[in-house]
């Protein structure tokens, strides 16, 4: 059976699993749309965030991120694991005590005032729009590999399966779908890990293999193989994979918006208003992150294993020697040649593949005196992920079933988004501000259509992302990150902050992060509108990705001195206040007002 | 101590007591939070470069590894001792 028909069996046969699930499980009334009834275990509950949470940015994008920087983009693995303290510590048992549906809600409720509600709807719908971008980039890239189509059919397909996936069902459908989309993807993330550990290492934990000796195919090197990997970059003029080359202060920013942004997504928050206890709430952030760390400790193996991989397949006699031959070369760079994620370009005409760090000035005149004349190869590196079990020879249905683990936590992550937004928009918006007496019909007809155009603006701004899958969700954590978080903290953990602190925090926020952003990356992520790049950014060292935390500060140092500049907040309000923090209590959730 | 919780003042009381004892163990559960990501993981990491750990150093291991399983030990422990805390002021669901 060739590699196609395999790819196609296993997404196939992952996709009857999880369709025929959502139908099971097809969500009846509102109630089971938004919050699936209260029912769901801590130990389920925690899986099903792990799904939801880890997207395509986790699973397709992050270990390649990594690889072709090391050391530097660590941030990414503090940043999106050290947020579910924050959530456990100081967010999710309160919100279950408070019991509603939605984050808006709750910081309507809180700030006693319609306005406060209607801009978080707004801030939540930002931060998860420009989230969904980022998973159409990585749904594209999966699709167009595994169907052999270029990168936007991919992307096109990829939005209708997404779309007709996530009407299906609400959370009920959804949380026990994710389950199972959980599983899938932990086994295809884990077992080519497993493989390649093995083959590079001896040793059978990839988390383990990454500070294990180097030996190949079980010939001793006596080098670590992350002193191996600093050896072979260096000897093709990158920079080293364990240093710390990035700005400090960037990199600080960076990972606190991540982390900030983690506790700030409306789509994980939500994940704790399902759980029947405040006890559980708790637990289920620490079942979330076990089943979360799972990955997050591979990946890095991953992607310094890969990139390991890549250099060995391209110098197969060593870094010393000359290149393969272009004509010589592997299946995998085909396959992915079809996508044009990954290029060649024969700059020196000697027709085999160069590929080193062009951009190092130290290292031009030793390129030069090889002949080299430019790198000629470029990556795209989210590819990496999906093609390291190609590049390390395992057998066809590893790949096939990586392709799977894929599609499915660009699924899940995506259909959880939906979900938020569409609750926001129908329940929030709708039945809260504009049509109070919809229907229960109309609300769900409300909360389809709201899907619906979300995925379109996601796809058409997924044709042009402004970053790779993982840059992308970054951003849209910064935005969480700078509106939802501080709002809700500060909800929880202040009787000062009144309406009008609030308002004007999360404006704050939202509004100068979401500007830096379209400085750096265009207006509205519109190619060539930016008037600052990353690369030399507008203020210090601090890049778009990292803004977040800048945007959030100035949303609590707003909120705070308008809050103190304005009138106290009302009795009733302090009461409230007072009572979410307490779980003595906490009754199943009403939906009204 | 159910009779406490059933005058309007002494629950209160308890309340507020419950309140300040969760607000010490988070702020303690944070510094630990703090130190092993931002600290050890980023800005300290010049300081442990002496503790090798395979081929690379301590600092290196915190960054993409040793942070993530602290954070595990801390969500976990905060939810058994909170859990703990609820029963010992008498504010749990039960």
């Amino acid at each position: 059976m060739d590699q196609y028909t395999l790819n196609l069996l296993f997404v196939g046969a992952t996709f009857a699993l999880y369709i025929g699930i959502a139908v099971w499980a097809r969500a009846g009334s509102t109630s089971e749309f938004y919050a699936a009834g209260r029912g769901v275990h801590p130990v389920t509950n925690g899986m099903a965030t792990a799904a939801d949470w880890m997207s395509a940015a986790s699973f397709i994008s992050m270990a390649g991120l990594i690889a072709f920087t090391g050391y530097d983009n660590s941030s990414f693995l503090m940043g999106w694991t050290g947020g579910y303290v924050l959530l456990a510590l100081l967010l999710a048992p309160y919100l279950r005590k408070f019991g509603k549906f939605t984050v808006p809600e709750f910081i309507g409720d809180r700030f006693y005032s319609p306005t406060a509600r209607m801009v978080a709807v707004l801030c939540l719908i930002v931060a998860s729009v420009t989230y969904v971008i980022g998973q159409m980039t990585g749904v594209g890239v999966a699709f167009s590999r595994f169907l052999e189509v270029d990168n936007s059919t991919g992307l096109f397909i990829g939005a209708a399966v997404v779309f007709a996936y996530a009407v299906f069902g609400g959370m009920k459908g959804v949380t026990y779908t994710q389950v199972a989309q959980y599983c899938v993807l932990i086994t295809a993330y884990t077992i080519p890990a497993i493989f390649i550990s093995l083959q590079l290492t001896g040793n059978p934990i990839p988390g383990l293999g990454l500070f294990s000796e180097y030996s190949p195919g079980g010939e001793a090197s006596g080098l670590y193989l992350l002193e191996k990997l600093d050896l072979v970059v260096a000897d093709l003029g990158f920079a080293s994979y364990t240093e710390h080359h990035a700005n400090t202060l960037n990199m600080v920013l960076f990972t606190l918006s991540l982390m900030i942004g983690t506790a700030g997504l409306p789509h994980v928050i939500i994940r704790f208003f399902t759980v029947p206890k405040v006890a559980d709430a708790r637990w289920s952030a620490g079942w979330a992150l076990v089943f979360i760390a799972l990955l997050y400790l591979t990946a890095p193996a991953v992607g310094a294993m890969a990139r390991m991989n890549i250099i060995d397949t391209i110098y197969n006699n060593g870094v010393s020697e000359e290149p393969i031959e272009y004509a010589a070369r592997p299946d995998w760079m085909k396959n992915w040649e079809v996508t044009g994620l990954l290029k060649f370009e024969d700059k020196n005409g000697d027709g085999r593949i160069q590929f080193y760090n062009d951009k190092s000035e130290a290292f031009a005149a030793q390129a030069a005196e090889r002949g080299w004349a430019g790198s000629e190869l470029s990556v795209n590196r989210d590819i990496l992920v999906l093609a390291n079990p190609e590049i390390a020879r395992l057998p066809g249905w590893v790949i096939a079933l990586v392709a799977a683990g894929g599609l499915a936590a660009a699924l899940s992550t995506a259909a959880g988004l939906l979900l938020a937004i569409s609750s926001s928009v129908s329940h929030d918006l709708f039945k809260g501000q504009l049509t109070p007496n919809i229907s229960e019909k109309g609300e769900l007809m409300t909360a389809r259509v709201s899907m619906a155009v979300a995925i379109a603006v996601a796809t058409y701004l997924g044709l042009n992302p402004p970053g790779f899958a993982a840059q992308t969700v970054a951003l849209a954590f910064g935005l969480a990150a700078a509106s939802i978080f501080p709002a809700l903290m500060m909800g929880i953990f202040s009787t000062r902050i009144n309406n009008k602190g609030a308002v004007a925090g999360m404006t704050v926020g939202l509004l100068v992060t979401l500007v830096y952003i379209f400085l750096h990356k265009g207006w509205f992520f519109i190619p060539g509108t930016n008037t600052f790049t990353d690369a030399d950014p507008l203020l210090l060292s601090i890049k778009s990705t990292s803004f977040g935390a800048v945007g959030a500060m100035l949303n609590f140092a707003t909120a705070y001195f308008v809050s103190h500049a304005t009138e106290d907040t009302p009795d009733e309000i302090k009461e409230l206040v007072e009572s979410v923090r307490v779980p003595r209590g906490a009754g199943a959730a009403a939906a009204d007002h | 101590m159910s009779d406490q919780t059933s005058q309007p003042a002494k629950a209160a009381e308890t309340d507020k007591g419950y309140w300040a004892a969760n607000v010490r163990i988070i702020l303690v559960s944070l510094v630990i939070w703090a130190l092993v990501s931002f600290g050890f993981g980023i800005l300290l990491r010049p300081m442990l470069s002496g503790i090798s750990v395979g081929g690379t150093d301590l600092g290196f291991w915190f960054a993409q590894q040793g942070s993530i399983l602290v954070f595990l030990g801390l969500i976990f422990f905060y939810a058994w001792r909170m859990n703990r805390l609820d029963r010992e002021y008498g504010v749990d669901e039960e």
